[in-house]
């Protein structure tokens, strides 16, 4: 039936186009010509993307890195350690513990070739408005030496003090008593704000985004402290 | 090209053909980039450099581009442009490519640059259509800066905040008392249509103001 009546469209379709075939210059020499000009164009920008790429390369990569230690400064001061953290990397497959089910660098820093700390990204899946990707210094051990946040979706103004850029109180910002309160050994039950009974302050009306962080740095602290021995181990690549 | 057709594409950009508050294109990164004046303007500098550039290779190139293809070769050199200065912001203004994130390849989808290419750059002379670019890109600057401005001042009592990834050494204002809670709507997208739809009113208002002593002032000039 359908194919019945789509037959004679095709005819007149058919018909309409036959007259334009005949016209000068021709649409396959407009067509040929167009896409010979187009090849062209973009040839040229490719070309000029090309080159600027590589002219810019080595300072995006210095930059990353620049960036990435002065992430690290923050929670693990150079003092603390003589290697090249940036080298001395190995790579976790994924690890379920940090809320990672993709590959992630561990940088590992030593003194004089002994362990001092670990330093790797962990993501706390109960953020308000979404994952909150977070970097963790852990010493060898297993103190919590510092934690930053690294990337974010909550509510600005309210929960994003878990952000030190964003926190009102500039003198002693909420995400600081992980390196100041020393958090060693402490239990699983320590790891939550103090008004579900653990050992860390928060702001009141705003609990939810401390909650995941604080739960995200216990977990990832109790990993530390279990996979120590083959986490400082395991040869760099 | 004398000086009146410079003044004329100038007044055209900036003010009669404004995009931000009077074409209304490309809203998107206009109000999700307009929490402070710094990001605002950053963003706004870029696209006033994309525009100029792709409206002056677009006017250098025009005869060449056959009437038919316009449109993919024009999004290709917008494109090759705006990845250009992506890369070239990463490079060098690292910390600052960091804030405007994605919102640079989205330039490339912002209307307003081909709107411009299309109806002025493909008809007229590469100075000319630069300088169209430019004013066209200012005139959305010009929103952006004062947008952010207002949204970052209620919003968090600041001004200028994050200007010393840009400038060092220079650093933001903190114009309320520091304990100033913040005023979270300004900060948030229903806080951007708030100001912005402020803007159109006050435009539109200006503008009647204008015609209606308009007519009087043209009679009293025939006298």
């Amino acid at each position: 039936m359908s194919e019945e009546q789509a037959r004679p469209e095709e005819q007149e379709a058919h018909l309409e186009i036959a007259p334009e075939e005949d016209q000068p210059p021709g649409l396959i020499d407009t067509s040929v010509r167009s896409a010979a000009l187009l090849f062209g164009f973009a040839l040229v920008c490719t070309a000029l993307m090309a080159w600027i790429y590589g002219a810019t390369l080595p300072s995006i990569t210095a930059a990353a890195e620049r960036e990435k230690m002065k992430l690290i400064d923050e929670i693990l001061p150079r003092a603390l350690y003589d290697n090249n953290l940036l080298a001395d990397t190995i790579e976790l497959p994924s690890a379920p513990d940090l809320g990672q089910d993709e590959a992630i660098p561990v940088y590992r820093a030593r003194k004089g070739g002994q362990p001092v700390a670990l330093v790797f990204e962990a993501i706390a899946p109960e953020g308000y408005g979404g994952p909150i990707r977070l970097v963790i210094a852990v010493g060898a051990d297993a103190t919590v030496l510092g934690v930053r946040v690294v990337a974010h979706k909550e509510t600005p103004g309210l929960g994003d003090y878990i952000d030190p850029r964003k926190d009102k109180n500039k003198k002693d910002p909420w995400i600081e008593q992980f390196s100041t309160r020393g958090a060693t050994g402490l239990s699983e039950a320590d790891w939550k704000v103090k008004k579900d009974g653990g050992r860390f302050d928060y702001m009141t009306g705003a609990t939810i985004s401390p909650r995941a962080v604080l739960q995200a740095v216990g977990r990832a602290a109790r990993f530390a402290a279990a996979e120590r021995e083959r986490l400082y181990a395991v040869q760099p690549k | 090209m004398n000086s009146a057709e410079f003044r004329a594409i100038a007044e055209n950009g900036i003010w009669r053909q404004n995009t931000g508050i009077v074409q209304l294109l490309g809203l998107c990164p206009l109000l999700a980039i307009s929490t402070s004046f710094v990001n605002g303007v950053s963003l706004a500098l870029a696209t006033v450099l994309v525009m100029a550039m792709s409206s002056g290779a677009v006017a250098a190139l025009r005869t060449l581009i056959p009437y038919e293809i316009r449109i993919p070769v024009f999004i290709l050199i917008i494109a090759a442009l705006v990845t250009c200065l992506d890369l070239a912001m990463n490079a060098w203004l690292h910390e600052l490519y960091l804030v405007l994130g994605i919102f640079i390849p989205l330039i490339v989808t912002n209307c307003i640059v081909l709107a411009r290419v299309e109806a002025f750059a493909s008809k007229n002379t590469p100075l000319a259509a630069a300088w169209d670019g430019a004013m066209m890109g200012t005139g959305l600057l010009v929103v952006l800066a004062i947008l952010g401005g207002m949204r970052e001042l209620i919003g968090s009592g600041t001004l200028f905040a994050g200007i010393e990834t840009i400038i060092p050494g220079t650093h933001g204002l903190q114009i309320a008392p520091a304990d100033y809670p913040g005023f979270l709507v300004a900060i948030l997208p229903p806080g951007a249509f708030i100001c912005l739809g402020c803007f159109i009113a006050g435009r539109n208002w200006l503008d009647a103001r204008a015609a209606k002593h308009a007519p009087a002032a043209a009679s009293a000039a025939a006298h």
